[in-house]
């Protein structure tokens, strides 16, 4: 066990109480969900929530195996951290760019977007 | 030290050569200004130079030398530049001088400060009255021909020597062709264009093998520089080392390079048998034929054989100056034999020239080194004088016709047909004395000089000390066919004279030539000029051996010259005094003027027309003359008196031995069996070779197309169609869509982790 730094007036939290495995259940529906959404919405603000939706699955996953892991190493929080800076980078690049091409085409389909086509 | 100056002298004409080319073609007057102020400056300081060089005394054992290194050859150099010696300060004292009376009388012979006329054309003679069209550029070739002259007697060296007697070769080129449009209704009568030609081809045999001899010398010797190739070690080597020829067998170096050399000798002095050029070049104007045949080219084969004549004695008692007699006095008499059945006034003339370049090869061979120096350069003087006075007689004859033609014709013909007469006959002259006297009475001193009238004109001196040269070495055979031409020789003179100037006028223009015009002022003056050097030329090389003028006289002239044979290393002591050779050259001269005198009074004085009176025959040339017939003219001509009693030598002797035959048909079988050879060497070598070479050509070519198309071609297409297919199959993946992507990488991904996972650990 893994002893915790003691908080006054809280008790003290138990990693026994919730077990590891059903975060990562958690997660991984988390994560389904968002890949689906990824995959399958048509409008290009859904896809772009799907992402957001996968990153934040990963944040559970880092926090929960920081959490059970060795916590006085604090990689997994800092990267959780740097996870969600990036996605709020990649929100507002994403959102700009869906705005610009909404405005060329007066859509934001994304199966009509296929400029790239070979 | 004046020496020093002496690259000048050939420098002066030649600048005014190229200002006249280059800036003043166009000034007639200025152009003929600037040629005569360069040879006229080169005058004086080539007499300043010469006298010097005769005041100097062991000049001929020093010359002095004014030369720098030019040629590399191997290790060596060869150095080039100009020299004085007693013999160039002698050229120098006669070329610039003559070259200068000449100049100045072509002031007036071209017409120079006259105007064009109206019907003026290039390459043609002028009207009488009117100035050459071409005047600046006849100034510009005779002052490059001066500057070649005076080049090649101050040239140290053979080659540049070759080169002046080149840049000549090509000058005489240039003047005798100057009236190159010029056409004859004759169609065998050579035309100017053509006669230079001849001049040229014909002179370049003998410089070709002249530059052979060159070569070798050069081979034998390493080094072109006279005073290299006369030291005495160097001359005893040539002699002493042999060649084997085919059919003479062991041959002396210094033998066979001295008769190659001596080639040129024979092209450029027009001796037999290279001489058929020199009579027409006759045909350039008459101050080029004195140019030519008097002050430069011709005398320049025979200084030539001067300036070697080390060489050519080399070998004691050798072949080569043996054929240098034998050929001299060969031409001296054959060509003078000639130039009695003469009627052109100038081909007389050119063929005396033929005969006295022979009188000195002959004395050359027979060693009077001094004799032919001496005779050169009184021939010089007394040519000069005798060709531009003929020159003058011809200019009044045209003037005499242009008047009576004028007097007699409509006005629209006035323009006489110089075609159809002849102002060069000597048949068509006769009483010129009364009318052209003072042409007369310098031609008549030249002419005396030329037969070698005693003990007064230039020519007697020469000639005489020639005939004792061949007298005392023992040549009893060339002492007396040399007497015999000087009898021929004073003959044909008097013939020439009688015809010319005495009698009466046997033509029209005969009767109305005059020398009233202003181009006479221009061209009498030289022939005064000259009269006096034939003359007085001989005086400074009287022998001193002479009974009683003998005491009176230094023999300068011996004394300058000797010293150069001395110096190399050959006894040149005054002759004795003969009786023989004295007696022989007073009795040719004497004698050929009386013969000719009494055979050609009658015809001059026209008493040989049958039936006709000269006053009738007068009118009925004038009434030829306008009826334009040229056949019945000829008709109308006196039989020469020696016509009839010489029978068909006459004939031959008119048509020259029929030497220019003989070429004529040498070269045309030649010209006929090379156009057959080219043929055949055409047809059955040179074709197929060609063909071969083409066909083979294109038969590579169509195999390398078929390369080209089949191979090359069918590679680089078949790689691009393989791209481009299987770009075509891969573009499929390519949606466009994002969502595809995102898809095919989850795919992908798990694909990975599912293998990953099951592989063994």
């Amino acid at each position: 066990m893994i002893p915790l730094p003691a908080v006054e007036g809280l008790p003290l939290p138990t990693v026994e109480g919730v077990p590891l495995t059903w975060y990562l259940l958690l997660a991984a529906g988390l994560f389904c969900i968002g890949i689906v959404a990824a995959l399958a919405r048509r409008n290009a603000i859904g896809v772009l929530m799907g992402i957001e939706l996968m990153l934040n699955a990963v944040n559970i996953n880092l926090i929960a195996f920081w959490r059970y892991g060795v916590t006085s190493v604090m990689t997994g929080q800092v990267f959780a951290v740097f996870v969600i800076t990036v996605a709020a980078a990649e929100a507002a690049v994403g959102l700009a760019l869906i705005i610009g091409v909404y405005r060329q085409r007066r859509t934001v389909t994304v199966e009509d977007l296929d400029l790239m086509k070979g | 030290m004046i020496f020093r100056l002496v690259w000048l002298l050939p420098l002066l004409p030649f600048v005014g050569f190229a200002l006249i080319v280059l800036f003043t073609n166009r000034n007639k007057q200025l152009s003929a200004g600037l040629a005569i102020g360069g040879i006229g400056i080169s005058w004086l300081l080539g007499w300043a130079i010469a006298f010097a060089a005769f005041k100097q005394e062991g000049l001929a054992a020093n010359p002095f030398r004014l030369s720098r290194d030019w040629l590399p050859t191997g290790s060596t150099w060869q150095a080039f530049g100009f020299a004085v010696d007693p013999l160039s300060a002698v050229m120098l004292f006669m070329v610039p001088f003559v070259c200068l009376l000449i100049f100045v009388y072509s002031v007036g012979y071209m017409g120079v400060g006259k105007s064009e006329g109206h019907h003026a054309m290039r390459g043609v003679p002028a009207e009488p009255g009117h100035v050459d069209p071409l005047s600046s550029r006849f100034f510009a070739y005779i002052a490059l021909f001066a500057c070649g002259m005076i080049g090649l007697v101050l040239a140290d060296n053979l080659i540049l020597l070759m080169v002046f007697w080149e840049l000549m070769g090509l000058c005489s080129y240039l003047l005798i062709g100057f009236w190159y449009a010029r056409k004859y209704d004759d169609p065998t009568k050579i035309t100017p264009k053509q006669a230079g030609l001849k001049a040229f081809l014909t002179t370049r045999v003998g410089d070709t093998i002249m530059l052979a001899g060159i070569v070798l010398l050069l081979v034998q010797t390493g080094s072109f520089s006279f005073s290299t190739i006369f030291q005495p070690q160097t001359l005893a080597t040539l002699a002493s080392t042999t060649v084997n020829l085919p059919v003479f067998g062991p041959t002396p170096w210094a033998t066979v390079i001295a008769i190659l050399i001596f080639c040129g000798a024979i092209g450029k002095s027009a001796q037999f048998p290279l001489h058929v050029w020199l009579p027409d070049a006759m045909e350039g104007p008459t101050p080029v034929s004195a140019l030519i045949h008097a002050a430069t080219m011709v005398s320049a084969g025979v200084y030539l054989v001067i300036r070697t004549y080390p060489l050519m004695a080399a070998v004691e008692n050798g072949a080569a100056l043996r054929l240098i007699m034998t050929i001299g006095t060969f031409t001296a008499l054959f060509a003078a034999t000639i130039a009695v059945a003469q009627n052109d006034i100038k081909k007389v003339l050119a063929y005396s020239t033929i005969s006295q370049l022979g009188f000195m090869f002959a004395a050359l061979g027979a060693g009077g080194y001094v004799a032919a120096t001496f005779h050169l350069m009184t021939h010089a003087f007394f040519k000069a004088l005798l060709f531009l006075g003929s020159g003058s007689v011809i200019h009044g004859m045209e003037h005499g016709h242009h008047e009576g033609a004028g007097r007699a014709a409509s006005p629209t013909q006035v323009r006489p047909n110089e075609e159809r007469f002849d102002p060069q006959d000597m048949r068509n002259m006769g009483g010129l004395f009364r009318r052209m006297p003072r042409t007369a009475w310098t031609f008549i001193i030249g002419g005396m000089a030329l037969s070698g009238l005693p003990f007064v004109t230039a020519g007697f001196w020469s000639k005489d000390e020639i005939l004792a040269e061949s007298f005392h070495t023992g040549h009893r055979v060339v002492f007396i066919v040399l007497a015999v031409t000087a009898l021929v020789t004073a003959f044909y003179t008097a013939r020439q004279i009688m015809m010319t100037f005495f009698g009466k006028p046997r033509t029209a223009a005969a009767e109305h030539a005059n020398e009233h015009d202003s181009a006479f002022t221009w061209m009498t003056w030289p022939l005064m000029v000259l009269a006096v050097f034939a003359i007085a030329g001989g005086w400074i090389g009287i022998s001193t051996t002479f009974p009683v003028l003998g005491v009176l006289s230094r023999n300068a002239f011996h004394h300058t010259i000797g010293a150069m044979v001395e110096a190399m290393g050959i006894a040149a002591e005054e002759l004795p005094f003969a009786a023989t050779p004295l007696l022989a050259s007073i009795v040719a001269s004497l004698g050929g003027l009386a013969l000719g005198w009494a055979v050609y009074r009658a015809y001059a004085a026209g008493r040989f027309a049958p039936g006709l009176s000269p006053l009738q025959r007068q009118e009925s040339t004038l009434h030829v003359q306008e009826s334009t017939l040229h056949v019945q003219e000829t008709t109308l001509h006196v039989p020469d008196p020696l016509e009839r009693p010489m029978g068909r030598v006459y004939g031959w002797l008119q048509k020259k031995y029929r030497i220019d035959e003989l070429y004529g048909a040498f070269v045309t079988s030649t010209l006929r069996l090379s156009n057959w050879l080219f043929r055949f060497d055409d047809v059955l070598v040179i074709d197929p070779i060609v063909d071969g070479a083409g066909r083979l050509g294109r038969r590579l070519s169509e195999l390398s197309r078929w390369s080209d198309t089949h191979i090359v071609d069918a590679a680089v297409n078949g790689v691009g169609r393989v791209i481009g297919a299987a770009g075509g199959q891969v573009r499929r993946i390519q949606t466009g869509k994002v969502q595809n992507y995102l898809l095919v990488a989850l795919v992908t991904l798990s694909v990975l982790l599912f293998a990953f996972l099951l592989m063994p650990k």
